[in-house]
């Protein structure tokens, strides 16, 4: 009696197998429709979030607009947060990894500021925890804006200009290191990516995507895997994983997340970035290693190029090259109509 | 006299036997499923994984340092918490899951 129960089981067990496409895979969560129910969990929340005492106005966005452009906030003078975050290129650099003080070549790639503001963790090991903590870091960066913060704040508190942006934006505090880093990060949740294709095909406009990205993002949720990291809303489970890229077989390689957290696992691992406005912030991955975004689904079709310390997240799946096609489509479908940003007029000197 | 010492003897030997609890905390939807947990020292915590996906546990708390690696749906891990204090426990890979565990 047991053997049967015992067969029968076994046997409903592989049906089970069968019949879900993708058992490891998000993809049966899924009715893909435009605008059905199950698919909104990947629309991004409408207000944007921000931290108690830094509550965005007009006149803090027109801030930290100003300090984000200035290249005064830099040692030479001549290199602002846009240099290596430019709007009109993604807010990145469009470089493999940065250059930073005198063109030096950093050891990695600047990422996009594009809804960094959703993010609950900053920076490609994930040691900083929010827009306003990271802001001081690369004018205090020696290899990066190398500038001199005592002497910058000497200047802002005694330029006119800045003292009355100042006073409209954080009245009754002070001009210091707390109030440039809100500044900042109050002009960086502006830069948000929420009107692409695949927002308007999952708020129902079935015509927003082509046939080929919707099997994309098919694949994207379920045989390839994705989304177990690229996850909604944001397209970033906010965590890190080593994806055996080529440089993690270096003799020195880029430790990563180690270097934050020193457990075995965070080897090589790195933060999971946004994929929203990808087509625009080539070229791919931390250390710019992936030209193209075919370059980067290759990557990830065979499983990674160094394994020795691979997420075991990584799907072991090959994709067909008309399957790398569609995901790559589907990519393209996360980008909003370019918005224009006109550069601000900066105070005088 | 020495009749009493055996008989609390035994008891001591009994309880720390018989009383050591085991709980469980699940990882699903990238959250642990308790946010806190309070225990008695000797006490077992068994950390299972519901996600169809890989997940971590790891703490390095003063009263305990261990790291899970990582392990996939339906699997456990368990640790024996044997100091008093509390523990921050967090999983490497998705640092929005933390809980802590209270040892009394
Ligand atoms: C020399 C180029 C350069 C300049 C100038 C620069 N950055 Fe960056 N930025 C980078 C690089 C490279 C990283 C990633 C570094 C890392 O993770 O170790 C980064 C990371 C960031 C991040 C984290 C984004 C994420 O997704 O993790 C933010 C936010 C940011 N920068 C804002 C700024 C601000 C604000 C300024 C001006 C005060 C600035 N950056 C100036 C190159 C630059
Ligand atoms: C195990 C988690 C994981 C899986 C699965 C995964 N990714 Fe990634 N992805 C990451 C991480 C982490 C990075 C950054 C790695 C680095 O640069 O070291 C990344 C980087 C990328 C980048 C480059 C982003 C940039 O700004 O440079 C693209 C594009 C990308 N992934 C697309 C995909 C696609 C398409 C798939 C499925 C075929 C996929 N990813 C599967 C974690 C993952
Ligand atoms: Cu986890």
């Amino acid at each position: 009696m047991e053997y049967v129960y015992k067969r029968f089981s076994l046997a409903v067990l592989t049906i089970l197998f069968l019949f879900s496409n993708n058992i490891f895979a998000a993809e049966g969560k899924y009715v893909f429709k435009a605008g059905h129910p199950s698919l909104k969990e990947w629309l991004l929340p409408d207000t944007v979030p921000y931290p108690e005492g830094n509550k965005p106005n007009k006149a803090r966005i027109k801030l930290g607009k100003k300090l984000f452009f200035d290249p005064r906030l830099s040692g030479d003078g001549n290199m602002s947060c846009a240099t290596c975050h430019n709007p009109a290129l993604g807010w990145s650099d469009g470089l493999p990894t940065a250059k930073g003080v005198k063109s030096k070549v950093l050891g990695r790639a600047s990422p996009t500021v594009f809804n960094t503001a959703y993010n609950s963790i900053q920076m490609w090991d994930g040691r900083k925890k929010s827009l306003e903590d990271q802001a001081m870091g690369p004018m205090e960066a020696t290899v990066e804006m190398n500038m001199n913060t005592a002497k910058l704040f000497k200047w802002l508190n005694s330029n006119k200009e800045y003292i009355s942006l100042f006073k409209a934006a954080y009245p009754g505090e002070k001009i210091a290191a707390p109030t440039v880093s809100k500044a900042l990060a109050t002009f960086e949740r502006t830069a948000i990516s929420n009107n692409s294709a695949f927002d308007r095909w999952v708020k129902g406009d079935s015509k927003a995507m082509s046939e080929q990205q919707i099997r994309g993002f098919k694949l994207f949720v379920g045989k390839a895997d994705c989304a177990v990291c690229h996850s909604a809303p944001n397209f970033t489970d906010n965590g890190f994983h080593n994806i055996g890229l080529a440089s993690w077989g270096n003799k020195n390689p880029d430790m990563g997340r180690y270097t934050q957290r020193p457990l075995r696992l965070m080897k090589g691992a790195f933060k999971t970035p946004t994929l929203r406005e990808i087509e625009r912030t080539a070229p791919y991955f931390h250390d710019g290693s992936a030209k193209t975004l075919q370059d980067v689904v290759k990557h990830y079709s065979q499983g990674g190029v160094v394994k020795t310390n691979l997420s075991p997240n990584m799907t072991k799946t090959k994709l067909s090259a008309s399957e790398r096609d569609d995901i790559v489509e589907f990519m393209r479908a996360l980008s909003s109509p370019y918005k224009a940003i006109s550069l601000p007029e900066l105070p005088l000197n | 006299m020495f009749n009493r010492f055996l008989v609390i003897a035994t008891c001591l030997i009994l309880s720390s036997v018989s009383f050591a609890a085991e709980f469980e905390v699940g990882q699903k939807n990238k959250q642990f499923t308790k946010r806190s947990l309070t225990i008695k020292a000797g006490d077992v915590v068994k950390f299972t994984n519901e996600d169809p996906f890989f997940h971590n546990v790891f703490s390095l708390s003063e009263i305990k340092t261990f790291d899970l690696g990582s392990y996939p749906k339906g699997e456990f891990k368990t640790v024996t918490f044997d100091k008093k204090g509390k523990a921050e426990i967090e999983c490497a890979i998705h640092p929005n899951m933390r809980m802590t565990i209270t040892v009394e």
